[in-house]
């Protein structure tokens, strides 16, 4: 049995492979960019949106109600960089359904590609609102001390966060090709649509936790002093 | 036993026990999460729908601890690497 599309060779360009997870990648890329570009493409205020464009303003609408139930700071920048992770992860999850299609985030190379992406982008966003010195010095909070621990709790959250979601869509996968050996009638398609919630919920978890960590780090520090001081005096 | 046979051997029961021990705290913990949700919900039904997003959310990640446990267990059946070389050294042994 095969774990992931890793090993799955589509073709193969000047000696490079080109598996079946860099493709199904493309694939994802090209429906969201194209959907995209076609459902947008004579945006005017003249024009009266169609059902298609409320479609899309619906969902942005919803990603944007869920980032500022989340991060207190309207930074437009979260909204692109969360939005598309959970755009691109959740129709990868979705097109688990289509037969022979193996979705790219059952591959640990995507997950942990995508947590990449995460773990660079919450320093940036850190600098960007703190300043360097201010970043670096939220290493040394509360204390000296904890300067090791904080630099653990980075990597550990971010092999969690490829894991989980590798783990996960992994799972459901393995679960079905095992389920269709034992009971092969009607049962798979149930853990089938156990594995569409399972995929829309770790595609709103990533999405989620990579704005927490990124709210996190661009948190002011002022806030924190102040809630400490309620604290202290409650 | 055979040195492929000993690996083999382990390798499943340690996959079981993976599972097993795995599985034991997330399930508690994910009842416990849910019972307080459900305690939750029934004090303030109005707060049902954010309770329940909440509580999906958690779950999830409750959970992921027991999926850690699954991934481990899958790599032991199913891509071992103490399998493949160990299958190597028999060839070489065999052929050589």
């Amino acid at each position: 049995m095969e774990l992931t599309p890793d090993s799955n060779t589509i073709f193969e360009v000047l000696g490079i492979a080109v598996n079946a997870t860099i493709v199904n990648t493309w694939i994802i890329m090209a429906i969201l960019v194209a959907t995209s570009a076609i459902i947008t493409r004579d945006l005017r205020p003249d024009v009266p949106p169609n059902r298609w464009r409320t479609t899309l303003e619906v969902i942005v609408n919803g990603i944007v109600g869920q980032i500022a139930e989340v991060s207190d700071r309207r930074d437009p920048r979260v909204l692109y960089f969360a939005g598309t992770l959970f755009l691109f992860i959740v129709t990868a999850n979705l097109l688990t359904v289509l037969p022979g299609f193996h979705t790219p985030t059952a591959s640990l190379s995507t997950t942990a590609a995508l947590t990449l992406s995460v773990l660079i982008a919450v320093p940036m966003f850190g600098i960007g609102s703190r300043g360097l010195g201010g970043y670096l010095k939220s290493y040394l909070e509360p204390s000296f001390v904890m300067l090791p621990f904080n630099i653990i709790s980075e990597f550990s959250r971010g092999i969690s966060l490829a894991i989980r979601l590798y783990g996960n869509i992994m799972s459901g996968a393995v679960i079905a090709v095992i389920l269709l050996g034992v009971a092969p009638f009607f049962f798979p398609i149930l853990m089938d649509m156990l594995g569409l919630l399972t995929g829309v919920i770790q595609a709103y978890i990533f999405a989620i936790l990579a704005t927490v960590y990124i709210s996190s780090a661009t948190a002011v520090p002022e806030s924190a002093d102040t809630s400490a001081n309620e604290k202290e005096t409650s | 036993m055979t040195d492929l046979g000993l690996i083999a051997a382990i390798s499943i029961f340690t996959a079981g026990f993976t599972v097993a021990f795995g599985a034991i705290g997330p399930a508690l913990g994910e009842g416990r999460a849910a019972s307080s949700a459900l305690n939750a919900i029934a004090q303030q039904p109005d707060a049902a729908s954010t309770l329940s997003r909440t509580l999906f959310v958690s779950l999830a990640m409750i959970e992921s601890t027991a999926i850690y446990c699954f991934v481990v267990a899958m790599i032991l059946l199913f891509a071992n690497p103490f399998w493949e070389a160990a299958l190597e050294a028999a060839k070489q042994a065999a052929g050589g």
